[in-house]
């Protein structure tokens, strides 16, 4: 027995090496994992980095094109649209993780439950699936925030329920398949419940899946957000979010692009960052799965 | 064929029924009416009554509900509040504009989509599969908008190529068409590149490279028609997607289509507009969806219906 527990004990450590060896011998997913990082210090330490106050006004200086002092330019009021751009990686970051993890949450949840029990609950949860999917998402939530109101909450809330029927049609593919497998008939047969099967079980054995379609699901939450923004449904004034400066950028396209064009680049590296490290996941994880999406 | 597309067909009874409770709970029970759009702040309470019931809005819910739905079976789908006329002949007018813009963006797409996938498949690991699969990466990582934005600035205002508004010539459609269909073929043209890498594995592509046959017979009649089948697929998985970002393409571009219509309808809370134009649009992506599954069983001699 202390045999045993020792060899899967060093598989368990080799398996761990492994894993990160052939994961950071991609050098994509490396780059991927430095940008991310960045964007994140910057979320966290914006008022250190930001040159200037992201709501300072400074008429004077309106308009302006990029330059020493303001290396992004300026808006229409004057303010410093890198300070708006470092700023509003907070939004979009927030956005994309809470967004995330409840849709995660919710998706796994119902996905479970539809796929183990199976009859009327599996076509009870299908039908949501079906329905949410069916539902051109973008109008879907545009409809919901002018509905609810605009702020971050709400704006999480929104992105969640349009995004969960994703994992749940995965999670409930993968317990209909692993619920046929023998370790879950000798977990039932040592009287284990069915709740503790789904949780201790059925779930750690689909967790790749998931963790590779939320790595590629927060850029899409990223670009959601933003949409939103930019349909003037995001997080109301003057707290800046990266669609809600290309949305006031839109008007002085002609005379100011930089206000349209800074969010948008900083948000293109993010968003590809992301699927650059979704990607080397998922080839790291279960190369099986690199041939299906 | 007929019996398997009228199963398809009842089938989408109950989701359309699930999607008018959806949107009709979404829009009544949220706060602000459109009472206020119509009679403005300064307004006395017998006034603002009556404007309620008169649209019927005093009533409970689930009444309001039953009224909506029983006149949506006698193909009635209300009266904007707004514009005082059926709901249907508004939406009726706005819709082939979308559609047009949905479809040549469809097209656009799978047209480039297609033959780039297959290329980066069949050259796999070359310098064609890394240029087209990092264009994609980049067009995957761009907001459609900002990238209409984009396209606007350079090719509108900049070069005046194109128009920035409108949608009475085909010019007006250059340039939102080119917006929604790159961006979607870059989506695309990943997961045909994936299911014809899948394909080419497979043993009978080896039997048919053994026997001789040139490689774009291979490519052509034994690969690519066994990928179809997840293309399809696809096909029926975009329309959604096609649709949503159209509409936002009419707000970027000033079309007036069933998008922009909706999205006016939305901060004017004309509800029986909104409720018209996101029911018709969930029948267009279903209809859509169902065309997909003909074609899959049409092409797929192993589907019995």
């Amino acid at each position: 027995m202390e045999e045993y527990r020792e060899k899967t004990l060093v598989i368990d450590e080799q398996k761990k090496i492994t894993f990160w060896q052939t994961f950071f011998r991609n050098k994509a997913a490396i780059l991927a994992a430095i940008i991310i990082v960045i964007f994140l210090l910057c979320a966290i330490f914006a008022p250190l980095i930001a040159p200037f106050p992201y709501d300072e006004q400074n008429l004077p200086e309106m308009m302006q094109a990029p330059s020493a002092n303001h290396i992004f330019g300026t808006d229409e009021f004057g303010r410093d649209i890198f300070s708006r751009v470092i700023y509003g990686t907070r939004i979009s970051l927030q956005v994309g993780f809470f967004s995330v993890a409840i849709s995660v949450i919710i998706g796994t949840i119902l996905g479970a439950l539809a796929g183990y029990y199976g009859g009327i609950v599996d076509q009870i949860i299908s039908g949501f699936i079906d329905i949410v999917s069916s539902f051109p998402v973008s109008l879907l939530a545009i409809a919901v925030v002018a509905s609810l109101g605009r702020s971050l909450v709400n704006l999480i809330i929104v992105i969640s329920m349009i995004s969960w029927a994703g994992y749940a049609r995965i999670i409930r593919g993968q317990v209909l398949t692993l619920k046929e497998w023998d370790f879950v008939e000798a977990a039932r047969a040592l009287g284990a419940s069915n709740l503790r099967i789904i949780f201790k079980h059925v779930l750690p054995n689909a967790i790749a899946p998931i963790i590779v379609m939320s790595t590629l699901e927060i850029p899409k939450a990223i670009i959601v957000e933003s949409t939103l923004s930019f349909l003037g449904l995001g997080v109301p004034p003057p707290t800046p979010s990266w669609g809600s400066i290309m949305s006031a950028g839109r008007a002085y396209i002609m005379q100011a692009p930089w206000i349209t064009m800074s969010p948008g680049l900083a948000m293109m590296a993010i968003v590809f960052a992301f699927n650059l490290f979704g990607d080397a996941l998922r080839d790291t994880l279960d190369p099986r799965l690199n041939k299906q999406i | 064929m007929a019996k398997y597309i009228l199963k398809k067909l009842l089938f989408m009874v109950p989701i359309i029924i699930g999607s008018t409770i959806i949107i009709f709970s979404i829009l009544h029970l949220s706060p602000g009416s459109p009472v206020d759009m119509i009679a403005g702040p300064n307004i006395t309470p017998e006034v603002y009554e009556n404007i309620r019931r008169s649209l019927g809005l005093d009533k409970p819910l689930v009444t309001q509900y039953f009224i909506f739905f029983g006149k949506l079976l006698r193909g009635d789908l209300g009266t904007s509040i707004l514009q005082q006329r059926p709901v249907l002949d508004i939406v009726l007018e706005r819709l082939p504009i979308t559609l047009k813009l949905g479809f040549l963006s469809l097209l656009f797409s799978f047209s480039i989509a297609i033959p780039a996938g297959i290329i980066a498949a069949v050259k796999r690991n070359t310098a064609a599969d890394y240029l087209s699969m990092s264009f994609s990466l980049l067009g995957i990582s761009m907001p459609t908008f900002w990238f209409g934005l984009i396209l606007l600035y350079f090719f509108a205002y900049k070069l005046g190529w194109f128009p920035t508004s409108g949608y009475q010539t085909w010019r007006h459609f250059v340039l939102p068409v080119a917006t929604v269909g790159l961006t979607d073929a870059a989506v695309t043209a990943r997961m045909v590149r994936s299911s014809m890498l899948e394909v080419i594995r497979q043993d009978y592509i080896r039997t048919a490279r053994a026997k001789g046959l040139r490689e774009s017979i291979v490519i052509v009649k034994h690969a690519f028609k066994n990928a179809l089948l997840p293309i399809i697929t696809l096909f029926g998985m975009r329309i959604g997607w096609i649709f949503g970002g159209s509409a936002v393409m009419e707000i970027v571009y000033s079309i007036p289509g069933i998008g922009r219509l909706m999205v006016d309808a939305i901060y004017a809370r004309d509800y029986p507009i909104v409720q018209g134009s996101m029911l018709i649009l969930v029948i267009c992506i279903m209809l859509g969806n169902l065309l997909a599954d003909i074609l899959y069983a049409w092409v797929d001699p192993r589907i019995k219906y």
